[in-house]
């Protein structure tokens, strides 16, 4: 178990964790995050570094037991799991919706420190909730802002600003991790425009060690395999952004 | 020729590692990659009457020598699960369908559906130690095992195998009972009945509490119970229980196993597993001049009565 170093608030019900610890993540990577005594959870690592930290929105029992806690207060943290975002090329085009943006922020940070220029589209319902904005644009990034009501930028879903984007630009590799709807809209564009791309999705996951098949997509696992998986793997996925399995293992809509 | 290939009550098996219940089989297309990857056989998750989303997390602890899970049978139910037993039929190794129940009336039924559904063969869960009502605090008994067992093979056609619990006094009675009351085969063992306590939050990780301990930790205490119930029936017996080499499934084929069954050496080595036990069994076996498989079953209780 580890004490939380600070807890900070991040924007409408959605706060930050850090510790004093590395963890030896890398971005796109997920611990498995336990509750004692209410829940455990998987949570995409938003912060790499010597202050490893995660972002979540407060949405169940769990997570707002999880809020609740202060700096000492110890939880129980197993990983680093899974396969994160490699950095590939010079020119970069990374799309986020929503939290999505919360491992997608040190991935930034990290292609720029190895050189790469980043455009960014981060999209949200509305300003408010748009994450990590300034944190993006402090790493060097060119930031593009979408919000579906348009009270910031451009008005519209993420994808169709990024599609704008993608007719100036020349990009050698994509990164985009949200709704799933906007990863199968985001995995087209790329297709369409033969750019490479690395998408992080999200399942419900159990054991998080690629054991109990219940984060499973087309025989793969977003514990194991992913969560990021490249063009190759996601072109195969039917199941992506129509399916995924509930607790029972049973196939439901998306 | 040196070869893998096993027959297990009719069911022909290109190498003797199987896929064991519980580990990547609660979608037919997973299945699909496990066999890819080399099983000779897939036994499904463990299905029962109706949807169950099993326990709330945690459901695993990690150790260094093995893993504790209390999943608490989760599962689609048997009528959603039949289109996964055909999906996972494409890849051409035999399913073997696991079910549990509450009675023995019920287990009959669902290995009635299993069988219609397509496996090549039922498993009967009386050995899950984490599931109320269900699993080992049925099958702890010789008389309600013999009597499962009959039940079963009343209503069924294909090779039925009753997978025993290590969390008794004596395995081989159990073993009997399966075999008097008509099962085909024995598997041993289910997980170690155990407990993880995390010491700062003065509480049990699992949120069952109890869990089922599998991996390198339980394989000395399988490989005994398989040595113990080969001596005590004449039915085939399928071991399971820390298996991640070749030399662990010897352990296994020499006290008296015909195959061996492979769950947590997935964690541990990934799908490459059963390749990689495959290829040091035959490896072995030509070094050692044994020609197949069965040359091997029970060799270790030579010059026994």
């Amino acid at each position: 178990m580890l004490p939380i170093a600070s807890q900070v608030e991040d924007g409408l019900a959605v706060k930050t964790i850090r510790f004093e610890d590395s963890l030896s993540a890398s971005p796109g990577q997920f611990v498995m995050v336990w509750v004692p005594g209410v829940d455990e959870f998987p949570m995409s690592v938003s912060y790499t570094g010597k202050r490893f930290g995660f972002t979540y929105q407060i949405l169940g029992e769990g997570t707002k037991a999880l809020a609740s806690k202060k700096p000492g207060d110890l939880i129980g943290v197993r990983g680093p799991y899974g396969r994160g975002f490699s950095v590939a090329g010079k020119n970069l085009m990374v799309v986020a919706g929503g939290l999505g943006m919360a491992p997608i922020a040190p991935f930034v940070e990290l292609a720029v420190e190895h050189k790469s220029s980043v455009e960014i589209v981060i999209g949200a319902k509305s300003a408010t909730k748009l994450l990590f904005e300034k944190r993006a644009g402090a790493a060097g990034a060119k930031v593009h802002i979408a919000t579906d009501d348009g009270s910031k930028g451009f008005k519209g879903f993420a994808s169709d600003l990024a599609a704008s984007l993608l007719q100036k630009g020349r990009f050698d590799s994509m990164y985009t991790c949200g709704p799933e709807p906007m990863i199968a809209k985001v995995l087209l564009l790329a297709s369409q425009k033969g750019v490479p791309l690395q998408a992080s999705l999200e399942r419900l996951m159990k054991c998080g060690i690629g054991v109990c098949d219940s984060c499973a997509i087309d025989g793969k696992h977003v514990c194991r395999d992913g969560p990021v998986f490249s063009d190759t793997d996601l072109l195969g996925f039917s199941d992506l952004g129509r399916a995924k399995l509930d607790a029972c293992g049973r196939k439901v809509q998306i | 020729m040196t070869h893998l290939g096993v027959d297990i009550c009719g069911l022909r098996l290109k190498n003797p590692t199987i896929l064991a219940s519980g580990v990547l089989d609660e979608t037919g297309r997973t299945m699909r990659s496990v066999a890819e990857a080399g099983a000779g056989a897939i036994v499904t998750k463990s299905i029962g009457s109706a949807p169950c989303p099993g326990n709330p997390n945690p459901t695993v602890v990690e150790l260094s020598f093995g893993l504790i899970n209390a999943m608490g049978l989760p599962n689609p139910g048997m009528e959603h699960f039949s289109s996964e037993i055909k999906e996972a039929q494409k890849s051409g190794v035999p399913i073997i369908g696991s079910v549990f129940g509450g009675s023995e009336d019920e287990i009959a039924e669902l290995s009635l559906l299993m069988e219609r559904a397509g496996a090549n063969a039922v498993e009967l869960n009386l050995s899950c130690p984490h599931a109320k009502g269900f699993g080992a605090e049925i099958g702890s008994t010789p008389e309600l095992v013999e009597l499962i067992c009959r039940k079963v093979k009343k209503a069924t056609r294909v090779p039925i195998f009753a997978k025993l619990t290590p969390n008794t006094s004596d395995i081989a009675s159990l073993a009997k009972a399966a075999e008097k009351g008509g099962a085909d085969a024995v598997v041993a063992i289910n997980t170690l009945k155990a407990m993880a306590i995390a010491p700062e939050a003065k509480m049990p990780v699992l949120a069952n509490r109890y869990g089922g301990l599998s991996g390198p930790a339980v394989r000395p205490v399988g490989v005994r119970c398989v040595y113990e119930i080969f001596e005590a029936v004449k039915i085939p017996i399928i071991g399971v229980g820390g298996i991640s080499s070749g030399r662990d499934a010897l352990e296994y084929i020499m006290a008296g196993a015909s195959a061996v069954q492979i769950g947590t050496g997935v964690w541990t080595e990934g799908l490459g597993v059963f390749a990689k036990v495959n290829e040091e069994l035959l490896e072995f076996m030509e070094k050692n001049g044994y020609g197949s498989v069965g040359d091997m079953v029970g060799v270790a209780h030579a010059g026994r009565s």
